[in-house]
């Protein structure tokens, strides 16, 4: 479970107003995407943009338009790495270049990525993002790493992370764990005390502590989150095979197909996975 | 803002319309926040569902331009609840501190009887002849201002006039409101505004709940209510509704407009517009034979017993503004400088649309512009990019190229052709200077300067102190009209120019003394003290009178976060509030005739002990049973107007559909406002061609004309390209699908951008017809890293009847797929 004294931020659904400061700031500190040109993407419908997370877009705030029948709502959400405890990436990650930081949440040491990818498809939120090279030696993930990248390392300084900084409403606030989760549990109980039935918080549980919690005003799945998050099966039967492969590559560089095969096979199982979420979404 | 955004907690219920708070002020949506985590309900009245409308516990939708309609619908809510249940409500505020109980000349006649325009009007039934459309003001209301003759008031032998606080009188405001309102049930509010009844009704109860003395609501506006043809009135409806529900005054109450950047207020408050100098102070027309003609025809006057009418104070503002600026050279003798100064015309309009047009007619030859964008941001954006060619000069001052200082190569034109000679001086931006911002609240908060600005950037002030420099020299060798008002001005603020000078120079010096002035209210007409805006006296006092200021003296840079009186969030010593650190303005209206607070959980003065305590009080005098006076001191009569005789198109709002409207005016013939000028007549839309409703707005992550956004990556990224939003009935009907791009026109241009297909726009049912409206976004131009269509080439050059600011937010256009 994750420590009382860990370090988490709470993400306040029902305050964020999608200002997107904390997206724009999580890229000006860590220096991502500042080439990035207009041309490089489009308006297509939705205020949501880019379109997706990517290794320069650690977080991203979504835009849910809800129809219900008597009202309508505009929902949005914070989607970033959850920095979970019982962590599919870490698990999954041959060199420890995933790892759990001594405040609990996942941190990063890019320099010994080997781009080997097994932490995608151990992810059950589908956050880290690979780089496109095609050879793996060049190729490396990134994710949020709770503003401890080596260099531009927030905590250490004692520092509320970027995105925790830049939220003018304090959607997003940052804290022990414990504090977190008793704030959390607050506003909960606050919210359903003014008629929002639905309203809970989500992290708590699910794998074991999320270090990113969420006070949610509706079912998980509205906002686009698993109600149960489970790493995929796939992630922890590979493992054991998968590590020592993985640790291969890193020493020798030269087992590149095998491993495409590995991760291409986890992630043909994870869309599968997905596709049949999709069909069931669908019948329900 | 007539309170300030940390008072905003202090409201039970927020009513936010014609703003769009979350996405346009974002930084100070934590005090709305605030609020509602304290159990405050946020209301959201709009045309489309925003982000803001997404934190609302209440949204109601509104068709652009009926604000009247929808307040006027509150206000007769609020009127028969007040038979009903007087209890809900402060029926003394009402009766004593407002002009509720004045008696009108029985010859006035309202819209109720005249199909939409009020006695006196000088044309017919919707007239098209500027020189008709206005009322006839023939008789004088005070020394200042003249009102056509029905509309005054029945005075007493001492000429005050007569008053009957049981509001019972048929010809009392409060009567003369009841007949005009009457019919706006909430069908009628419907039929106009498009909103469902039960919504409204639901705004209805939740907002007039405010009214019960110990409660408080605000309200937050911003450019959906101002720019209209008669966005003057739609204000004076919120204002009416606030002073209904005895708001005006209160912790968490007030009127309170919302600026769409930093400095914004500082700017109107140091005289951006044209009609007033620093300090709200009438500016000096070719009337004003000399300095004495000019105080007299400017400084009110009342008979009204009980009222400080606090402008009579204005000759020692404007006496002292006056020395501020020549010194020695300013002289009982030449009106104190007054003789120096050119003045202007009587009744010509140099606000924005009329200047614009005298750029394009060719009467203007030059024009400095500063920090502002006008090729993106002015109203009709290919007349106004087309004015700039007949200036034989134009000086942009910013920190980018922008569309202005770029427009003679702009896609489409032959640079060769064009004659005008364009200087771009590379500005520093706000953190690369000293010196005070004002925000909404009227709080001036001191900045220092946190870096060197890029290359050959400079101050703005450092700009000007070396073009005036430069005049000084060429009007003393050479003269020219008006010379000495140049040639004579005192001109000392150091070399670079020191931004605390100015500031001492504005806060203003007693010249015996040589020290700086504690209080606007040692400011004399007779030349002995200076003062460069009479609001900021007060701000920057000697140092021993502000020790522990960061810079001694300097009030706005004071950061003591303390919450100060009765702990109701006022923090008078973080930074400064004019005037006279006053926090909440009229506040002598939140207490009763004793001096006791009507909210005594959130008191925000209090008579105690033969003195007040709380806030800087409205003037220190007692409270009214004590010999004081009424609590609305800047009115000549000391009372909030809910009958506002000085308006130029009638003294109480009344609904009048924009200049471009899909429908006929639902409540009356009149259709349009009666009294705003109409600049381009043959540029009216036709319903038939132009069927659909257009408005215009921005979002969070672009800023104002795009200079600033639009050359950053990240914001470019998030918000990539102009855009459009529409129902999915219109998308359905026009055969766009979300993402595409369309195009729309207007008669004064088209536009393409992208779609967004969004059930947060529905259409309108008015009147049993379907109206459509669409939003289009405004930041974008032809320059910087993102570049596309400004919304601005569709908006008509056509403005409010009392202050001409142009009618962005309704007018027709067409859509059709690209
Ligand atoms: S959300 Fe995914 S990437 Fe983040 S810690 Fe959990 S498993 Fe790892
Ligand atoms: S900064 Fe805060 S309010 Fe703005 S989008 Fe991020 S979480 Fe939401």
């Amino acid at each position: 479970m994750a420590k009382d004294t860990d370090r988490a931020i709470l993400f306040d659904s029902t305050l964020c107003m999608a200002c997107r400061g904390c997206q724009a700031a999580c890229k000006e500190w860590n220096e991502t995407d500042e080439d990035f040109l207009p041309s490089d993407t489009t308006m297509d419908g939705s205020y949501e943009n880019p379109p997706n997370t990517s290794i320069h877009t650690w977080l991203l705030i979504e835009f849910n338009e809800v129809d219900d029948s008597d009202s309508f709502r505009w929902l949005f959400n914070r989607r970033s790495c959850m920095h979970c405890t019982n962590a599919g990436c870490v698990l999954v990650c041959p060199t420890g270049a995933l790892f759990h930081h001594d405040l609990g949440f996942v941190s990063y040491n890019k320099d010994i990525c080997t781009g080997c990818g097994y932490c995608v498809s151990a992810c059950p939120f589908n956050v880290p993002r690979l780089s496109e090279s095609t050879a793996n030696i060049f190729r490396k993930q990134d994710k949020c790493t709770f503003c401890t990248t080596a260099g531009l390392d927030r905590i250490s300084q004692g520092w509320q992370p970027a995105c925790v900084k830049s939220c003018p409403p304090r959607a997003l606030r940052s804290g022990n764990w414990a504090d977190m989760v008793a704030y959390g549990k607050d506003r909960v109980q606050t919210l359903q005390g003014q008629g929002h039935g639905k309203a809970h918080l989500y992290g708590e549980k699910e794998l074991d502590g999320l270090h990113v919690l969420y006070v949610l005003d509706d079912a998980p799945e509205v906002y686009r989150l698993p109600s149960n998050p489970e790493i995929p099966a796939v992630a922890t039967i590979d493992n054991e095979i998968l590590t020592p492969v993985g640790l291969g590559i890193f020493v020798a560089g030269a087992f590149g197909l095998g491993i495409n095969y590995f991760v291409a096979r986890a992630n043909a199982v994870r869309e599968t996975e997905k596709e049949k979420e999709k069909e069931k979404e669908k019948e329900q | 803002m007539s309170n300030h955004w940390t008072d905003v907690v202090n409201a039970d219920v927020i009513l936010t319309i014609g703003g769009n708070p979350a996405e346009n002020h974002p930084a100070v949506f934590i005090h709305v926040t605030r609020a509602q985590l304290q159990g405050a309900k946020l209301i959201h009245v709009d045309p489309r569902f925003t982000r803001t409308s997404a934190k609302a516990d209440l949204y109601a939708p509104m068709r652009s331009g009926t604000d009247i309609s929808f307040m006027s619908g509150l206000i007769k809510y609020v009127l028969d609840d007040i038979e009903a249940n007087p209890d809900n409500y402060n029926l003394t505020y009402i009766q004593e501190y407002t002009n509720a109980s004045f008696l009108v000349n029985p010859d006035f006649k309202g819209p109720v009887e005249l199909d939409g325009l009020f006695s006196d009007y000088a044309g017919s039934l919707n007239e098209m002849d500027n020189a008709k459309r206005k009322y006839n003001r023939t008789q004088k209301l005070d020394s200042w201002q003249t009102i056509p003759e029905t509309w005054g008031y029945q005075t007493d032998a001492n000429g005050a006039p007569k008053r009957d606080k049981t509001l019972q009188d048929p010809n009392c405001v409060f009567q003369i409101m009841k007949r005009q309102y009457d019919k706006f049930t909430p069908e009628m509010v419907s039929r106009v505004c498009g909103t469902p009844p039960d919504k409204f009704l639901e705004v209805a109860r939740t907002f007039t709940a405010s009214g019960k003395p110990g409660k408080s609501g605000t309200i937050l506006y911003a450019m959906g209510t101002t720019q209209h043809t008669y966005g003057t009135q739609n204000i004076r409806s919120y204002v009416m509704l606030q002073m209904l529900l005895g708001n005006i005054g209160l912790a968490g109450g007030g009127i309170n407009a919302m600026r769409g950047e930093s400095n914004v207020q500082g700017s109107t408050d140091h005289c951006l517009l044209y009609h007033i100098l620093p300090g709200y102070l009438p500016v000096f027309q070719d009337v004003d034979t000399s300095l004495d003609a000019y105080l007299t025809r400017v400084t009110p006057t009342t008979n009204m017993p009980n009222s400080l009418n606090y402008w009579s104070n204005r000759p020692k503002y404007v006496v002292s503004l006056l020395k501020a600026w020549y010194g020695d050279a300013a002289t009982e003798g030449n009106g104190f400088g007054f003789d120096f100064l050119p003045k202007i015309e009587a009744g010509k309009n140099y606000s924005w649309i009329p200047l614009f047009e005298a750029m394009h007619s060719g009467t203007i030859k030059g024009c400095f512009c500063w920090g502002q964008n006008p090729a993106v941001g002015g109203p009709h954006s290919t007349l106004e990019r087309r004015a700039l060619h007949e200036l034989d000069w134009l000086v942009v001052s910013d920190l980018w190229h922008t569309e202005t200082a770029d427009f003679w190569h702009r896609p489409g034109v032959d640079p060769s052709a064009i004659k005008t000679e364009v200087f771009l001086l590379p500005a520093a931006n706000s953190f690369e200077k000293e010196g005070s911002v004002t925000n909404s609240g009227r709080m001036a908060q001191w900045r220092y300067k946190a870096a060197d600005g890029p290359a050959e950037s400079r101050e703005d002030t450092w700009m000007i102190d070396r073009i005036m420099r430069r005049l000084k020299e060429l009007y003393d060798q050479e003269g020219g009209p008006s010379a000495e008002s140049i040639t004579q001005l005192t001109w000392d603020f150091g070399d670079p120019p020191n931004p605390r000078t100015m500031a001492k120079e504005i806060n203003g010096y007693d010249l015996t003394t040589g020290k700086l002035l504690d209080s606007f209210g040692d400011l004399k007409a007779d030349g002995s003290t200076t003062s460069g805006n009479w609001l900021y006296c007060n701000s920057y006092v000697e140092p021993e009178k502000e020790p522990d200021a960061p810079i001694p003296g300097n009030r706005m840079s004071r950061r003591d976060r303390t919450p100060g009186p009765f702990e109701i969030n006022m923090h008078p010593n973080w930074a400064w509030v004019w005037p006279l650190n006053r926090r909440i303005i009229y506040n002598r209206a939140s207490v009763d005739l004793d001096g006791v607070p009507w909210d005594q959980d959130r008191p925000v003065i209090w008579w105690r002990n033969e003195e007040w305590v709380g806030d800087v009080p409205d003037g220190a005098a007692p409270p009214m049973n004590q010999g004081g006076y009424l609590p609305f001191i800047m009115k000549p009569d000391g009372v909030g107007l809910f009958y506002g005789p000085g308006l130029a198109d009638g003294p109480l709002p009344w609904h009048y559909e924009p200049w471009e409207s899909p429908i006929d005016n639902p409540v009356s013939k009149q259709q349009l406002d009666p009294a705003f000028h109409i600049f381009r007549p043959a540029e009216r839309a036709d319903r038939q061609q132009f069927p659909i409703v257009g408005t215009t707005y921005r979002v969070s992550e672009h800023w104002l004309g795009g200079q600033m956004s639009r050359n950053s990556p990240w914001l470019n990224q998030m918000m990539p390209e102009p855009f459009m939003e529409m129902s999915e009935e219109l998308a359905a009907e026009k055969g766009i699908d979300n993402g595409d791009y369309a195009i729309v026109s207007s008669t004064r241009g088209d536009v393409k951008m992208k779609t967004v297909v969004t059930k947060r726009f529905r259409p309108f049912e008015v009147g049993g017809q379907t109206v459509h409206q669409i939003g289009v976004v405004w930041h974008w131009g032809y320059v910087g890293l993102s570049t596309g269509d400004s919304g601005n080439i569709l908006t008509p050059h056509e403005g409010d009847a009392n202050t001409t600011i142009p009618e962005y937010k309704a007018f027709l256009c067409d859509v059709r797929k690209a």
